[in-house]
C-alpha cells in the first residue's frame, strides 16, 4: 500500500517550488501515510472492498503517449457529437490529439501541469478548495501526486454552445499504471456550458484510474456535466467529483458507470448559497463480476435550494452494485426541497445490490423524501405487453431496456443518449436480442 | 408557525408523571464489575452451574469488546465500574410471593403507576409481571395461565423450574457476543420475564411486564425470553418508567422471541423511561437488543413500539425470517424532545422463501431532540420471492431538532421486491389553519395532526394500550414545540 | 350589523392586495363577492378567518360589535365564523368524524357547554351527511385524503352544516364542480339560510348564483369594491365580462394616486 506513494519522488511534479502547491501535496501525502486506503470497516466503504487494489503493484503513469494516436481517439469518439476536445493519455494532456481551435474567446482549456508551472496564481483560489477537507485515501493520494489534468475556466457571461469533452484515454500496458488526473473546472458568474468527462480504457489489461475533479459553479452559472466511465473490464476506477454551487447556480450531473472491475465514484455537491439547484442522474450497468459503487452526497448548506437525485441500476451475472445517497439539510437551511430516488433491477440469481439512501435533516421547514426499490419488472406492464401478443422474454427485455433508458432520456445531448442506448443493448442483451428489439 | 412557537412556550410544561422515588430498603451491590460480581449475581439467584459458566463466558467476551460508535447519538463516556449491577427491594425470604407478602410500598408504587397487582383490580384480561430494579416482585394470574399450559414467570424462577427450556433457548437468537450491550446483559442480567406457550395454545390473556427502575446508580439489565411453540399465539406488552434524577442511568436489556411453525408473537412496548430535563440533565440510557426468530414455516413476529422516554434510545427490534412464508413486522413511533436522542429501527433478515416484512416508522422531533431511523432489510441469496415494504416518516416540530433516516437495503436475490419510502416535513401551516378555523386551539390542532401521523402504528397496539400511548404522546408534546 | 368592514387594507408577503374594502353585512343576508382573478376575493375571505401571513395594514373589521382583528383564528371560529376553503386541506390519519367531533366540542366548550354525548353527535352527523348526499363511509376516511374535488367541497358544506356558523364565508366553493355537485352544494347552503345567519359567497362565476340567490352582489377589482348592486349585477357581469369593471377600477386607481 505504501508503495503507492513511492513513485512520488521519481516524478517531476509541476510547480514543486510553489509554496501553496507543495503544502497541498504534502499534507495530502501525510494524510495518506496516516490513514492509507479505506477498508470495509469504514462506514462509507462498508460494501466495497479495495483489497484487490491494495494488493497490486502499480507504477505511476508517465507522460508518454503510450502509442495512443489520432486513430485511437477517433475510435473512442461519440458519433455525431461535435465538440471541443481535450485528450489526456494516462492523465497527461496531449496537445496533438486535442482539438480546441474553435473554443470561444476567453474560454481557458489547458493542461493543469502547464498552468501550475506558468500561472499557478490562476489556480490558487479554487484548486484543492472545492473538495471537502476530510476525504478518503484515494483522494489524498490524488492530491499528493497532483500534476496534470484539465483546467477549464469559462469566463463571466460566456455561453459555450458546443459541448466540451475531456477525454481520458487509459492504457493497460504492464506493469499496470496508476493514472491520476486532476481536473479543475471554474464556471464564472452567469456562464454556461456542457462538459463531458469520459474515461475510456484501451486494451484489456489492468490499471488504476484515480481521478479527482473539482467543479466550482459561481453565481447564476449553469453546467450540464457528464461523467461517462467506460474503463476496460480489468481496470479499477476511483473517481471523485466535488461541486460547489454559489447563489442561483444550476448543475445537472449525469453519472454513468459501465466499465471497470471495481469502480467507485464519489460525487458531492454543496449548495452553498441561496437559490442553487442541483440535479443528479445516475445509471450503473453491471455484468460479469463487476463491482460498481456510487457514493453521492448533497449538502443543503443554505436556505431555498433544491435538489433532485435519480439513480438507477441494472445488474446481471455476478455483478454487484452499491448506491449510497446522503442528503444533508443543515440547520437553518429552511425551505429546502430535496428529492431522491434509487431504483434497481437484478437480472440474475448471483447479482447483488446494496443501497443506502440517507436523509440527515436539521431544519424543519423542508420537503425531503427518498425512495429506494429493488425489484422485478412491473407485473402489470408485463401482463399488458403479453396480452398484446409479445412473448414473455421479449417483454422482459423491452421493460428492462425501458427501465434503464428512462435515465438516459434525461441527458440533453442526443448523440450521448444514442451512445448510451447502444452501450445498454450491448451490455445487457446478447447481440441477437438487440437486432430483434431495436 | 412563529406565533405558534411563542404561544406554546407559554404552555404549562407538565412534569414527567412517573418521576417519583419509592423509599424502600434495598439489597444493593456496591458499584463495580468483575467476575466476582457476575458470580455473586448468579449465586444470589441460586442458579444452576451451566448458567454461571454462560455468564462468565459472556463477561470475558464483553471485556474484549468496544462500545459501538456508529449510532447517531452522543453521550459522555460511561464508567462501567461506577454502576451497581444488582439492587433488589429487601423481602422476607425469597422466591415467588403471594400478594400479602409483597411490601405494601411496592404495591403502592405500582398502583401509582396505574398497574394494580391485585388481580381483582387489574385490567381485564392482562397478566402482569412486575420487575422492580433487578428483581421480579409479583406475577399475576399465574394460576389462570397455568390452566391453559402457559408458563409466565420471572426468568429467575424459570431457571429453577424449567432449566431445560431456558438452557435450550437462551442466547439462541441473541448470542452472548452479539454486541457490546448484549454481552454485558448476558453477564449480569438479574431478572426479566419468561413465557412459554405450548403447541396449539392461544394464550388466553395479554401478558405484560412492567419495568421500574428505582434505586440510584444502578443499571437495569433484564432478560426476556418468549417461546411460542407450534401453532400458538401470544400478545405481550412491556412498559417502563423511572424516577427523575440528574444522573444518567443505564438500562441494557435483551429480549429474545422464538416462533415455531405457525406460531405468532405480538410484542408491544410503551417505553417511557425518564427522558431527562429540558437541559438534558439525567435520563435513562436505553441500549436494548431485541430480536425474534421466525424459526418455523408460516410463523409471524410483530414488534410495535411507542418510544417517548429515555435520554438515549439505541434499539433495533429485529426479525430473522428463517421459515418459509414467515412474516416480520415493525411498527414504531419515536418521539424525541428536550435533548433526547433516539437511534432506532429494525432489521429484517429474509432467509426463507416467500417471506414478507413490513416496516412503518414514525419519528417526531421537537425541542433539541434528534431522531434517527436506522434499519436493515437483507434478502439472502436463497430467499426466493421475498417482499419488504418500508415507510419511514419524520415530523419536525421546531427548527433546532433533527430527523434522520438511514435505511440499508441488501438484496442478493432477483425475485425479491423491496420498497423503501421516506419523507420528512413539518406540520403545514395549511393543516394548522384549517383545524383552527374549525375552532380547535393550536395545541389541540397539533395533537390531532400528530396523532393522525402516528395512527398506523397506534392501531397495532392492543386497545387499552393504544389509548395510553396516545395520552403519553399528548403529555410529551405539551410544551415540546418551541 | 353582523359584519362591518371599513377601509380594509391587507398585504400578503409584503405585497398589498386589499386596498380599502368597505362592506356591511346584516344577519339573514347573503352577499356575493365577485371579481376577476387576483382582485383580492380570496384574500378577503382569509383575512376574515384570520390566516397568518395575511397582514392587515389599516382599516377595521367589526363582527357582532367586536373588533374581529384582535381575535385568534380559533376564537373567530368559536364565535361562529366559518370558512369553506377554496382548497380544503388533507390531514392524513385523522378521520373526518374525529375532526368534526373535536370541532363541535371545542365550540361547545367555548360556549360553556358540556361535550355533546356521542349518541346525539352521531345522530346529528348522520342527518347532515344526508343533506350533502355523502356516503357515511366518508366520515371514517382521513380528512379530505384521496377525496375528489367535488367530495372535498361537499365535505366543507357538511362541516358547515354541523358547526352551524353565524357567518359563513364560502371561498370559491363552486369552482371546479360539475353541475350535479354544484346543485348538491347549493341545496346544502340554501338549507342553512336563515334570519340569524349571514353568508358571503366568494365566486368567480355567476353560475352558482342561479342556485343560491344573493341579496347583494359586490364586484372587487384591484383590492376595492368597485360596484355593488343586486342579483342583476351578476347577470350583467356574466354578459359583459370583467373587462369594463377592471377599466373602471384602473380609472379610479389613477384618480386616487393622481
Amino acid at each position: 500500500m505504501d508503495s503507492l506513494l513511492d513513485g512520488r519522488a521519481e516524478l517531476r511534479l509541476a510547480a514543486a517550488g510553489v509554496g501553496w502547491v507543495k503544502k497541498l501535496r504534502d499534507s495530502a501525502a501525510a494524510s495518506f501515510a496516516e490513514h492509507g486506503l479505506p477498508s470495509t470497516r469504514d462506514e462509507d466503504w462498508k460494501y466495497t472492498n479495495v483489497k484487490p487494489i491494495a494488493k497490486r503493484q502499480f507504477r505511476p503513469a508517465g507522460s508518454s503517449d503510450e502509442g495512443v494516436n489520432a486513430a485511437a481517439v477517433a475510435g473512442c469518439a461519440i458519433e455525431g457529437l461535435s465538440c471541443h476536445r481535450a485528450v489526456f493519455v494516462n492523465g497527461y494532456f496531449s496537445p496533438p490529439l486535442s482539438d480546441l481551435s474553435a473554443l470561444p474567446p476567453g474560454v481557458v482549456l489547458d493542461s493543469l501541469a502547464r498552468t501550475l508551472a506558468e500561472r499557478p496564481q490562476d489556480l490558487s483560489a479554487a484548486l484543492g478548495r472545492v473538495m471537502p477537507a476530510e476525504s478518503h485515501g484515494f483522494t489524498s493520494l490524488n492530491t499528493a501526486y497532483l500534476t496534470d489534468g484539465a483546467y477549464l475556466r469559462v469566463p463571466e457571461g460566456v455561453v459555450v454552445e458546443h459541448p466540451i469533452e475531456l477525454l481520458f484515454i487509459n492504457t493497460a500496458i504492464d506493469p499496470a499504471p496508476v493514472v491520476q488526473p486532476r481536473n479543475l473546472i471554474v464556471m464564472e458568474p452567469s456562464s454556461s456550458a456542457s462538459v463531458l468527462e469520459r474515461y475510456v480504457g484501451v486494451g484489456n489489461g489492468s490499471y488504476l484510474t484515480n481521478a479527482v475533479t473539482e467543479l466550482s459553479v459561481r453565481a447564476n452559472a449553469s453546467i450540464e456535466h457528464y461523467k461517462l466511465q467506460e474503463e476496460s473490464v480489468q481496470a479499477y476506477h476511483v473517481g471523485g467529483l466535488f461541486i460547489n454551487l454559489e447563489r442561483d447556480a444550476r448543475v445537472t450531473s449525469h453519472n454513468v458507470a459501465v466499465g471497470g472491475a471495481i469502480a467507485r465514484t464519489d460525487l458531492r455537491a454543496v449548495l452553498a448559497a441561496e437559490g442553487a439547484h442541483c440535479e443528479m442522474n445516475g445509471l450503473y450497468l453491471g455484468n460479469g463480476r463487476q463491482h460498481l459503487d456510487n457514493h453521492t452526497q448533497i449538502d443543503h448548506a443554505r436556505p431555498r435550494c433544491t435538489s433532485d437525485e435519480y439513480y438507477k441500476g441494472v445488474l446481471d451475472d455476478r455483478a454487484r452494485a452499491v448506491f449510497h445517497g446522503r442528503i444533508v439539510v443543515q440547520q437553518d437551511a429552511q425551505q429546502t426541497d430535496a428529492q431522491q430516488q434509487n431504483r434497481n433491477l437484478l437480472l440474475s440469481p448471483d447479482a447483488e445490490i446494496d443501497t443506502k439512501p440517507q436523509l440527515e435533516i436539521y431544519a424543519d421547514d423542508v420537503k425531503c423524501s427518498h425512495g429506494a426499490t429493488v425489484g422485478q419488472l412491473d407485473s402489470d406492464s408485463l401482463f399488458y405487453l403479453r396480452s398484446r401478443a409479445i412473448d414473455e422474454r421479449t417483454a422482459r427485455l423491452l421493460l428492462t431496456y425501458a427501465f434503464a433508458n428512462d435515465v438516459i432520456g434525461r441527458c440533453a445531448l442526443k448523440p450521448v443518449r444514442e451512445r448510451l442506448e447502444q452501450t445498454l443493448t450491448r451490455k445487457l442483451f446478447h447481440a441477437r436480442d438487440l437486432e430483434e428489439l431495436v | 408557525m412563529n406565533s405558534t412557537v411563542s404561544d406554546l412556550d407559554e404552555l404549562v410544561k407538565r412534569e414527567y408523571e412517573a418521576g417519583f422515588v419509592t423509599d424502600i430498603e434495598s439489597d444493593t451491590l456496591p458499584p463495580g464489575l468483575g467476575e466476582d460480581v457476575v458470580s455473586i449475581i448468579s449465586a444470589k439467584k441460586n442458579e444452576p452451574a451451566f448458567m454461571l459458566e454462560w455468564r462468565l463466558q459472556a463477561f470475558r467476551r464483553w471485556q474484549k469488546m468496544q462500545e459501538p460508535g456508529w449510532a447517531q447519538v452522543k453521550h459522555p463516556a460511561i464508567d462501567y465500574q461506577a454502576i451497581s449491577y444488582y439492587s433488589a427491594p429487601k423481602q422476607p425470604g425469597d422466591g415467588p410471593q403471594s400478594l400479602d407478602e409483597v411490601d405494601p410500598k411496592l404495591l403502592e408504587t405500582y398502583n401509582k403507576l396505574g398497574i394494580p397487582l391485585e388481580e381483582q383490580k387489574a385490567l381485564a384480561g392482562v397478566a402482569v409481571d412486575a420487575v422492580f430494579d433487578s428483581v421480579s416482585v409479583k406475577t399475576t394470574f399465574r394460576e389462570t395461565l397455568a390452566e391453559a399450559g402457559v408458563i409466565f414467570c420471572s426468568i429467575s424462577e424459570a431457571l429453577q423450574e424449567h432449566p431445560e427450556l431456558v438452557r435450550k433457548y437462551l442466547g439462541s437468537v441473541v448470542p452472548t457476543g452479539d454486541n457490546f450491550y448484549a454481552a454485558l446483559n448476558s453477564a449480569v442480567f438479574s431478572d426479566g420475564s419468561f413465557v412459554y406457550i405450548p403447541k396449539g395454545v392461544r394464550c388466553p390473556m395479554e401478558l405484560s411486564t412492567y419495568f421500574r427502575i428505582n434505586a440510584m446508580n444502578t443499571g437495569q439489565f433484564e432478560r426476556t425470553l418468549i417461546i411460542a411453540d407450534e401453532g400458538s399465539y401470544v400478545s405481550y406488552l412491556e412498559g417502563c418508567t423511572a424516577p427523575m434524577r440528574d444522573e444518567n442511568q443505564l438500562h441494557a436489556a435483551v429480549v429474545e422471541l422464538i416462533a415455531m411453525r405457525g406460531a405468532e408473537i405480538k410484542y408491544s412496548t410503551v417505553q417511557n423511561w425518564y427522558p431527562g430535563d429540558e437541559q438534558g440533565r439525567g435520563g435513562i440510557y436505553n441500549f436494548v437488543t431485541k430480536r425474534g426468530a421466525c424459526r418455523g414455516d408460516n410463523s409471524k413476529i410483530s414488534w410495535t413500539q411507542v418510544e417517548t422516554g429515555s435520554a438515549i434510545t439505541w434499539k433495533y427490534p429485529s426479525v430473522l425470517l428463517e421459515g418459509d412464508n414467515a412474516i416480520g413486522e415493525f411498527y414504531s413511533v419515536a418521539l424525541t424532545r428536550h435533548m433526547q436522542q433516539a437511534d432506532t429501527g429494525t432489521k429484517m433478515v429474509h432467509i426463507g422463501n416467500n417471506t414478507r416484512s413490513t416496516i412503518i416508522s414514525k419519528g417526531i422531533s421537537a425541542g433539541r431532540g434528534q431522531n434517527t431511523y436506522r434499519g436493515l432489510v437483507k434478502i439472502l441469496k436463497g430467499a426466493d420471492n421475498a417482499r419488504n415494504y418500508s415507510q419511514c416518516d419524520s415530523l419536525l416540530l421546531g427548527d433546532r431538532c433533527g430527523a434522520h433516516t438511514f435505511p440499508y437495503l441488501e438484496v442478493s436475490n432477483p425475485t425479491a421486491q423491496v420498497e423503501h419510502e421516506a419523507t420528512t416535513s413539518k406540520i403545514s401551516e395549511d393543516q394548522l389553519f384549517y383545524c383552527m378555523q374549525r375552532g380547535l386551539s393550536e395545541e389541540d390542532a397539533i395533537s390531532l395532526i400528530v396523532n393522525g401521523f402516528c395512527k398506523e402504528v397506534f392501531k397495532k397496539l392492543p386497545m387499552e394500550f393504544a389509548v395510553e400511548a396516545q395520552k403519553l404522546l399528548d403529555v410529551s408534546l405539551e410544551g415540546a414545540v418551541g | 350589523m353582523m359584519l362591518s368592514i371599513k377601509n380594509l387594507h391587507a398585504s400578503v408577503d409584503g405585497k398589498p392586495i386589499l386596498r380599502g374594502i368597505d362592506l356591511e353585512v346584516k344577519a339573514g343576508e347573503v352577499h356575493a363577492i365577485m371579481g376577476p382573478n387576483g382582485s383580492g376575493k380570496s384574500t378577503l375571505a382569509n383575512v376574515l378567518a384570520g390566516r397568518e401571513n395575511y397582514e392587515v395594514t389599516s382599516g377595521s373589521v367589526h363582527y357582532l360589535g367586536e373588533n374581529l382583528l384582535e381575535l385568534a383564528t380559533e376564537e373567530r371560529a368559536c364565535k361562529g365564523i366559518f370558512l369553506a376553503f377554496q382548497y380544503p386541506v388533507e390531514i392524513p390519519g385523522v378521520s373526518n368524524i374525529y375532526l368534526l367531533k373535536a370541532a363541535v366540542n371545542a365550540r361547545r366548550k367555548y360556549q360553556g357547554l358540556d361535550e355533546l354525548p356521542a349518541v346525539e353527535f352521531l345522530k346529528l352527523v348522520k342527518e347532515k351527511v344526508k343533506l350533502v348526499e355523502m356516503k357515511e363511509e366518508f366520515l371514517h376516511r382521513s380528512v379530505n385524503e384521496g377525496f375528489s374535488g367535488g367530495e372535498k367541497k361537499r365535505n366543507e358544506i357538511l362541516q358547515m352544516a354541523i358547526l352551524e356558523p353565524r357567518l359563513a364565508i364560502l371561498d370559491e366553493t363552486d369552482s371546479g364542480l360539475d353541475i350535479d355537485a354544484l346543485k348538491i352544494v347549493a341545496k346544502g347552503v340554501n338549507t342553512l339560510r336563515g334570519p340569524q345567519r349571514a353568508m358571503i359567497l366568494v365566486t368567480h362565476y355567476q353560475r352558482m348564483l342561479d342556485y343560491i340567490v344573493p341579496d347583494h352582489v359586490h364586484v372587487l377589482a384591484h383590492g376595492r369594491v368597485v360596484k355593488s348592486g343586486d342579483k342583476s349585477l351578476a347577470l350583467e357581469l356574466e354578459e359583459r365580462g370583467y373587462g369594463w369593471i377592471e377599466q373602471q377600477a384602473e380609472e379610479i386607481a389613477a384618480a386616487v394616486t393622481g
